[in-house]
């Protein structure tokens, strides 16, 4: 089994943190993990994003084209990644700061309004918590019971105070993409 | 064995270093491998090292140059302009015959280039870069661990032989993270006898130089350098060969795109096509040997390289252009495996060996 993950935004979104929390979350469950940023002219001009493996089997490649999970925190990277999500596969929109749905048909796709749900809980600056809690809940991809000792890792032991509200944070999203995939669901048995 | 770190590629380098015994650090930043520098200018004064910033790669070499004479167990890094820099150093070390590890993580070029990952620093480092004749012995590692064990071998090698060793990377192996296992055995024991390090308990002086005036001379030194470096090219040569026993087409690859040509060749075998992968671990001595056994069955060679075409040409000379060797390229990124699954494919309809 191998998931790759690609989280695109601008810099200070957190989308790296994002992907580090990944990277630890697989190595806790004793997977291997390739953690490669974006890097370059890229970084300098604002825009950031960062390619995970999670591998039961060591990754030959750390890159891959078509990534079977993508996370846009902004409209530009919408543009960009869209076409590039495995079909079949999950896109994860920040319906915050990407301004339209997605245009394709052949995979699941959700609009996630992360920065209206962290003012809800309390915490404007935790938009990247939401988008973490929905994936997730998307990708089921790390046992969520463990995500208070992944996320001290990814934070290297900082931020500690700031912990209940990212955990409260990730919780909101959670939630937030239960009822969404729950609607879908009844939306299709519906129809 | 202890728990692995997620340790991004500079970072881990810098810790490998200090895990080799190296105390003595100097530098000049510049990017993809700052990191290197920012993580040593820390630590080595926790370890009880120094750190110095120089002012400039040039100095920096001449200082690795004199810490080398006085016995430090010494490192620099920098990247490809700033490597450029450092030859004439280089250099006078090999000629001085004196153990130092320089670390190279490439970045676009030639002139000032750009940033991104790039491996158009083989011929400068495999074939020269300085003047006259010597050799530095280039390790190329794929993986963040590799990272860290090349870099403890190439203080091995190093000490060892009392030569120059670089080890290869690259933008994007500077600044990916993996998970990684540092090394427990202590470094082994320095011979300094030959260190210029005072007279005590020494009746005659030690002298390190690399002007030989008399014709005969430097005939002789440079003879005994080659029958080191003769000997080197005999026990430390280093490969690895991936389903290369029945492959008709071989790619020849190494460092980060080792690991992409890999997963290419994966892609092929799915396919039915008998793809293999070579990779040279050690640049020079380049395994020729090796490479031509590996290649005995193969209808067609590509060499995947992050440049115009280096390496390819030891890969010729390696199997004697027994059959064509093609380049697969790409500059300023890594490509994706399904590039090199494509440029396999194409020759393999070529050479009629597709399933």
């Amino acid at each position: 089994m191998k998931r790759e993950f690609l989280l695109a935004g601008f810099g200070g979104q957190g989308v790296l943190s994002m992907g580090l929390f990944l990277a630890y979350a697989g190595m806790g469950e004793g997977k291997k993990v390739a953690y490669v940023p974006s890097y370059g002219a890229e970084m300098r001009g604002g825009t950031a994003n960062c390619l995970v493996t999670i591998s039961d089997r060591e990754i030959s490649s750390p890159l891959v084209s078509d990534p079977g999970v993508v996370v846009v925190m902004n409209h530009p990277s919408l543009l960009k990644f869209e076409p590039v999500v495995r079909s079949g596969g999950i896109l994860l929109i920040n319906s915050s700061l990407a301004h339209r749905d997605t245009k394709r048909q052949d995979i699941e796709s959700y609009s996630i309004p992360t920065q209206e749900l962290a003012n809800q809980a309390g915490f404007s600056r935790g938009s990247n918590m939401i988008m973490l809690g929905a994936l997730l809940e998307a990708t089921g991809v790390v046992d969520v019971t463990e995500t208070y000792n992944y996320l001290v890792k990814t934070f290297n032991g900082r931020h500690l105070d700031k912990m209940p509200q990212n955990m409260a944070a990730i919780q909101v999203g959670r939630e937030f993409m239960r009822e969404y995939r729950q609607q879908s669901e009844a939306s299709i048995a519906y129809a | 064995m202890s728990e692995p770190i997620l340790m991004k590629g500079n970072e881990a380098v810098a810790e490998a270093a200090i895990a080799a015994g190296c105390r003595y650090f100097f530098g000049y930043p510049i990017t993809p491998q700052s990191e290197v520098l920012e993580h040593l200018a820390r630590r080595l004064p926790e370890e009880g090292g120094a750190y110095i910033q120089a002012e400039s790669e040039v100095s920096a070499i001449n200082m690795v140059f004199g810490a080398a004479c006085a016995g430090a167990r010494v490192m620099t890094a920098s990247s490809s302009p700033g490597i450029s820099l450092m030859q004439e150093g280089i250099s006078y070390i090999a000629s001085a015959q004196l153990p130092a590890v320089l670390v190279n993580i490439m970045r676009g070029s030639p002139g000032l280039g750009g940033i991104h990952p790039s491996q158009a620093d083989y011929f400068q480092s495999v074939k020269g870069g300085g003047h006259g004749d010597y050799k530095l012995v280039v390790l190329a590692p794929s993986s963040v661990q590799e990272l860290i064990d090349h870099t403890v071998l190439a203080f091995e090698i190093a000490e060892k032989y009392r030569t120059p060793v670089m080890v290869f990377g690259d933008a994007m192996m500077g600044q990916m993270m993996e998970p990684v296992f540092l090394p427990e055995a202590e470094p082994a024991p320095i011979d300094r006898s030959w260190a210029t390090t005072g007279m005590k308990n020494r009746e005659k002086p030690n002298i390190i130089h690399t002007l030989y005036l008399p014709a005969d001379d430097l005939e002789n030194h440079c003879q005994r350098l080659f029958a080191k470096y003769r000997e080197i090219q005999r026990q430390e040569q280093l490969h690895t060969a991936y389903l290369t026993d029945d492959a008709d087409i071989l790619v020849v690859a190494y460092g980060i795109m080792s690991r992409v040509a890999r997963a290419a060749v994966e892609m092929a075998r799915e396919d039915g096509i008998k793809a293999g992968l070579f990779r040279p671990i050690t640049l020079w001595p380049f395994p020729d040997q090796a490479l031509f056994q590996a290649a005995s069955h193969a209808q067609a060679v590509i060499t995947a390289e992050i440049s115009m075409g280096q390496m390819i040409e030891d890969v010729r000379l390696a199997i004697k252009d027994k059959v064509p060797v093609e380049l697969f390229n790409r500059i300023g990124l890594v490509p994706n495996p399904d590039e090199i699954y494509e440029a396999i494919k194409k020759k393999a309809q070529e050479v009629k060996v597709s399933a």
